[in-house]
């Protein structure tokens, strides 16, 4: 779908500044010389489109509690759908993609506590009978951006 | 700490804010809270970080950026901090993450870069490497995408 540059500008605010007020999207409206009915309609489209794929609160996994890991198996290619059938099946595995690596599918993994990333790990070695698999849990992070300028795009 | 009532709100955030006039009061009534109470425990949660960004998630692949590789570095000690904050400055690159090295995994050094084709972003990893004076890194193109959701949580109890 095209955008207008008033699409453009509205995704850009919202991607950081989305106002949590009483009447969020008229203060959007009133920032960007529109009205409410117009803001509502290009977010309905958009979501429509795809192009914002959630409105919502992002949140940081560690501070609600939660721990994360990246981790990565060798995978024979013509196991490649059964193994992603058994990895994807876990809610917390979110992003599983596959890499032009010996390592050769990537999946990132969050649960409520330590424990149970390591019993998830030994299940998946366990259930797919494949063992070589690391996991890289963060150690120091130095960014993490969502957001991308659409102004000039 | 995160009380029940945050982990009511994430439940209901993390399925969407919805397009109506008020939305918040619409939420606060679902968790019978009031609209004023509503938007001081969100913003609280926002000072102290639980919530990170309110606000929209966008599908990158619709704005031109097409292209994204995990460009993983080989480096120890301090110098990691060193290219992990020199990474960090390039507009390029939305995630750097320093990770374990486990099970003979060397490059710890972990960057997502985002460009409009693959040579772009091989370009990008290209002056990442000038910059910083590593050599030795790899570029891993996702192939396929084989499951991509947003983390759904407090789902039990």
């Amino acid at each position: 779908m095209e955008l207008d540059s008033l699409d453009r500008d509205l995704l850009n605010i919202i991607q950081s500044d989305f106002p949590v007020t009483k009447e969020p999207y008229k203060d959007l409206a009133n920032s960007l010389g529109t009205t409410e009915e117009d803001i509502l309609a290009r977010l309905e489209r958009m979501t429509e489109n795809n192009i914002i794929r959630r409105l919502g609160g992002i949140f940081d996994s560690r501070k609600l509690g939660y721990t994360g890991t990246l981790c990565a198996i060798k995978v024979p290619a013509d196991r490649i759908g059964q193994v992603a059938g058994i990895i994807n099946a876990y809610p917390g595995i979110t992003h599983n993609y596959l890499r032009n690596h010996e390592y050769n599918m990537w999946f990132t993994l969050l649960t409520p506590d330590k424990k149970e990333i390591e019993r998830i790990i030994a299940e998946i070695k366990m259930k797919t009978g494949l063992h070589q698999l690391i996991s890289l849990p963060a150690v120091k992070l130095f960014k993490i951006r969502v957001n991308f300028d659409l102004t000039e795009g | 700490m995160i009380s029940s009532l945050e982990k009511a709100i994430v439940r209901v955030l993390q399925e969407g804010l919805p397009l109506v006039s008020r939305p918040f009061q619409f939420i606060a009534e679902i968790l019978n809270i009031t609209e004023d109470d509503l938007i001081e425990a969100i913003r609280d949660m926002q000072s102290r970080g639980l919530i990170r960004r309110f606000g929209a998630a966008v599908k990158h692949q619709d704005l031109g950026y097409t292209a994204n590789a995990m460009v993983v570095w080989k480096v120890a000690g301090e110098s990691a901090i060193t290219a992990g904050e020199l990474f960090s400055s390039f507009p390029e690159v939305s995630h750097c993450y320093q990770r374990e090295n486990s099970g003979g995994w060397q490059h710890s050094l972990f960057t997502m870069v985002h460009g409009k084709t693959d040579e772009e972003c091989h370009q990008i990893a290209r002056s990442m490497s000038k910059a910083s004076g590593l050599t030795d890194y790899l570029v891993l193109f996702s192939t396929e995408e084989l499951k991509k959701e947003s983390m759904k949580y407090f789902t039990e109890g």
